[in-house]
């Protein structure tokens, strides 16, 4: 069978491994925020630049982006692969998502960095 | 007792269509789905369905009943409710009316080589097996291939020639986990593309429908767990 070329991964344990790793990224990151927001007595812009300003919680914060953007890519890449039959359209479809993965971190990182 | 069965003749019949049957069931009698399938085919000698041994050994009898897939002749009618609906099984080309084309599905069980390799020295007897190695056969080695379960499979309607399949699945670690085999690796690296195994997303249809009570989807994590050991 011809490798895959646009998944994530270069083989399905590669994109099972990942998926699986990037998920518990985010559900620690998941976690951690909504303790902060229902612990914070009030959400003010100084208790959320005090978290965002920290550097550790940059990079956590950038690495939960990218865990989201690869996580979107290998199931969106699984779904597309499962329903868009005709190969034009799949590609047009592969090609925007990774295209938009990318943009999304590399956004996050601009966003982040700004604080 | 009323049943609505699934009837398509590609030679003459331009669409599949549904066609009701009424048979008498005896008071307080039970008969087997199969049963009452040969005795409509008295009324209507052309409709076609696939039948062997009539006892849920050789598999051949899977349909679609009242929308889950099942052996015919262990279905007792009694289980079925008042209306009874007979399809063919979902996801594979229909040769007529209740027969499919099966050679999808073989060519996935072909795929995993579905015998016994061993490259060492042949004994001068034969290959021993311990008992608790064959104790890890159980469960594995009962499937009759009768195909209700990767028929049943979303992951196999949409991806027919590349999803191995929960039955091929089930199949090829019965031989990853057999002591007497040695290619447990290249068994192993066959499946490691996106689809052949990693296609199956833990719907768990397979377990809910086998005849025979097995579970392809643990099978399927067994597997998945041995090539993550060989690749961190």
């Amino acid at each position: 069978m011809v490798a895959s070329t646009t998944s994530l991964g270069r083989s399905g344990l590669h994109d099972w491994v990942i998926q699986r790793i990037t998920a518990v990224v985010l559900a620690v990151y998941v976690v951690y925020l909504s303790a902060f927001v229902f612990s914070a007595d009030s959400l003010t812009f100084a208790a959320w630049q005090g978290l965002f300003g920290q550097t550790w919680f940059k990079i956590f914060s950038l690495i939960s982006i990218a865990a989201l953007s690869f996580h979107a890519w290998i199931g969106m890449w699984v779904i597309s692969t499962d329903y868009i039959k005709p190969t034009g359209i799949r590609l047009v479809f592969q090609a925007l998502l990774i295209l938009s993965c990318f943009a999304f971190i590399i956004w996050g990182a601009q966003i982040l960095w700004s604080v | 007792m009323l049943f609505s069965i699934y009837r398509y003749n590609p030679e003459t019949d331009k669409k599949p269509r549904m066609q009701d049957y009424e048979l008498n069931i005896e008071e307080g009698s039970d008969i087997m789905l199969l049963d009452a399938l040969i005795a409509l085919k008295e009324q209507e000698p052309t409709l076609s369905f696939r039948r062997s041994c009539r006892e849920g050994v050789c598999g051949s009898d899977g349909l679609n009943i009242n929308g889950k897939n099942g052996l015919a002749c262990i279905t007792p009618v009694s289980s079925l409710g008042k209306k009874v609906v007979v399809r063919p099984l979902p996801g594979l080309p229909v040769i007529r009316d209740l027969v499919v084309d099966m050679q999808q599905f073989y060519r996935q069980y072909e795929k995993i080589r579905p015998y016994l390799i061993n490259n060492d020295e042949p004994p001068a007897r034969e290959r021993l097996q311990s008992p608790e190695d064959r104790e890890k056969l159980d469960g594995l080695y009962e499937c009759i291939l009768c195909a209700c379960c990767t028929t049943s499979c979303p992951s196999f309607w949409w991806n027919p020639d590349k999803f191995i399949g929960p039955s091929g699945l089930l199949q090829a670690y019965r031989f990853i986990i057999d002591s007497r085999d040695t290619e447990t690796s290249s068994r192993l690296a066959d499946l490691d593309d996106a689809y052949s195994l990693f296609r199956c997303r833990g719907i768990m249809n397979c377990v809910d429908v086998c005849p025979k009570g097995l579970n392809p989807t643990q099978a399927i994590g067994h597997i998945r767990s041995m090539m993550l050991q060989q690749g961190l």
